[in-house]
């Protein structure tokens, strides 16, 4: 699938266990995520994906276990990790009291990385780059749809020139065609900066479609992980029924 | 409790850790200044006015059988800028801003945007909760030199136009300037900004740990206003006591 492995840094994870409350929501995961691979994790709601993806970045810390991201240690210091990092939220996670353009520009106006319009003409360019136009830069979050709302969240991990981006749930609340969208836009994205590409969703047609590989989660432990057509025939019930699971009237 | 109280001492301690950051986020001070002026002077105004009136109505009639009208000015004034206006001021600003701060906090984190600034190796407190604490700790000492001024008119006019009181303008202001020393002033400005400060990083903590959605920012700002004014109140007898030995001119 990625073709363009030059900026992708490698992940590994090992025995990594987080429980809330006495409740076990990861049991001693262990993973190892190839630079520029796409890797999806799906699984049941509640399963601990989107738990998981917040580890990989600092967001949580676990109770057990480490997380290597390109060598370094996620720890204490994960500041200086997260200049190689990004992560677009379900919801977006953008700053409704700016614009598009500053929620975009912020990573680089907030460390002084470069000067104004050096900044303005990035954030064009990144805002391009998920087919947004320069109309779109003076909005606010509240005046976009979800689709874009997603793209301008995906623009803004960009700006960071991340080597390994995490999707959570990139497609939730969208119709079919805008999820196809976001999926090839995660597809363009690998293949254009090489970047390693983590991506939880519960989308069954998206993980099959973008993937390199795929990890399934039930109850904090990985069940199955292989390749798009290793899980499709995945002897593990659980795999089975979330792939073939359609509506039936009873 | 014990766990939130140890949160907001280490919220504080981060805060005034950013401080060197504080010219760099000069811009977000300054928009909100104007919020909490905008929000608050108004309001300010009519309280005030009500206030030095009500002192007046409740203290004139006293004074005034007891053949000491003309100390009323004295009274309204040192009340009004030792002990009602830092805590009025204080209590309104809580109340209609804290509980904006805790509100938006609350939406940012119960949204993600909160996380989404760590990811982008964002302090928050550097740049959500900094330009809050300062913007709030200027504004209420503020508010509360022009709630002394208001209050001292609302007193004065009250104290010249009820017919149980009748003590001239004249005389209530020169019993005023007679009275109140700079340092009666400056125990109330020195009052509101550990009020100010205080309500600042209540709201700011309980905007930041909000949980569960819409009613958990519903939950936060009910908490963050309660706990602001309880504080203030107690703290309130605490500075009170704290300054009473500098009371003698230690300020003039």
């Amino acid at each position: 699938m990625s073709d363009s492995r030059s900026t992708g840094i490698p992940l590994k994870v090992r025995n990594l266990r987080k429980s809330y409350d006495g409740r076990v929501v990861l049991q001693s995961m262990d993973l190892d995520i190839a630079a520029g691979e796409i890797f999806v994790l799906m699984g049941p709601s509640g399963s601990g994906k989107s738990v998981f993806l917040r580890h990989l970045i600092g967001l949580e810390a676990p109770d057990s276990g480490e997380i290597l991201v390109g060598g370094e240690r996620v720890g204490p210091d994960i500041d200086q990790t997260r200049h190689r990092l990004a992560m677009v939220f379900q919801g977006g996670g953008l700053l409704n009291s700016l614009t598009v353009e500053e929620n975009v520009g912020l990573y680089l106006r907030e460390h002084r990385l470069k000067a104004s319009e050096e900044i303005n003409r990035i954030v064009l360019e990144k805002l391009a780059l998920v087919r947004l136009g320069s109309d779109d830069a003076g909005k606010y979050p509240s005046e976009l749809s979800g689709g874009m709302r997603k793209r301008v969240a995906i623009a803004r991990a960009l700006v960071i020139e991340p080597q390994l981006i995490l999707y959570d749930e990139p497609t939730s609340e969208l119709d079919p065609l805008v999820s196809l969208t976001i999926g090839r836009e995660i597809v363009n994205l690998n293949r254009r900066i090489g970047a390693t590409s983590v991506v939880v969703t519960h989308h069954v047609d998206l993980a099959m479609g973008i993937a390199d590989r795929i990890a399934f989660l039930s109850e904090g432990a990985i069940v199955a992980l292989g390749t798009p057509e290793q899980i499709r025939s995945s002897p593990v019930p659980l795999v089975h029924q979330f792939l073939n699971a359609e509506f039936k009237e009873a | 409790m014990f766990r939130n109280i140890g949160e907001m001492v280490l919220l504080f301690v981060a805060t005034v850790k950013a401080l060197p950051w504080a010219c760099r986020e000069r811009r977000k001070i300054a928009e909100q200044l104007f919020d909490i002026g905008n929000a608050s002077l108004f309001m300010a105004c009519v309280l005030s006015l009500f206030i030095g009136g009500v002192l007046s109505l409740q203290s004139g009639p006293v004074l005034v059988e007891n053949g000491i009208g003309s100390a009323l000015g004295n009274l309204v004034a040192i009340a009004m800028c030792k002990e009602l206006a830092p805590v009025m001021m204080s209590i309104l600003v809580a109340g209609r801003v804290g509980s904006a701060m805790a509100a938006e906090l609350g939406s940012m984190s119960v949204y993600q945007e909160i996380d989404a600034l760590r990811t982008l190796a964002i302090n928050p407190i550097r740049f959500l909760v900094l330009p809050r604490v300062i913007a709030i700790s200027i504004a209420v000492p503020c508010l509360v030199v022009f709630s002394n001024l208001v209050g001292w008119l609302g007193g004065a006019f009250v104290a010249a136009h009820n017919d149980r009181i009748a003590v001239p303008a004249e005389t209530f202001f020169t019993s005023l300037r007679e009275g109140v020393d700079p340092g009666d002033v400056v125990n109330g400005l020195i009052k509101s900004f550990f009020f100010a400060l205080c309500a600042g990083v209540i709201c700011c903590h309980q905007g930041l740990t909000t949980q569960g959605g819409p009613r958990g920012i519903g939950r936060s700002v009910t908490k963050a206003v309660v706990n602001s004014l309880a504080l203030i109140l107690i703290l309130d007898y605490i500075l009170t006591r704290v300054l009473l030995p500098f009371d003698n001119g230690f300020f003039a």
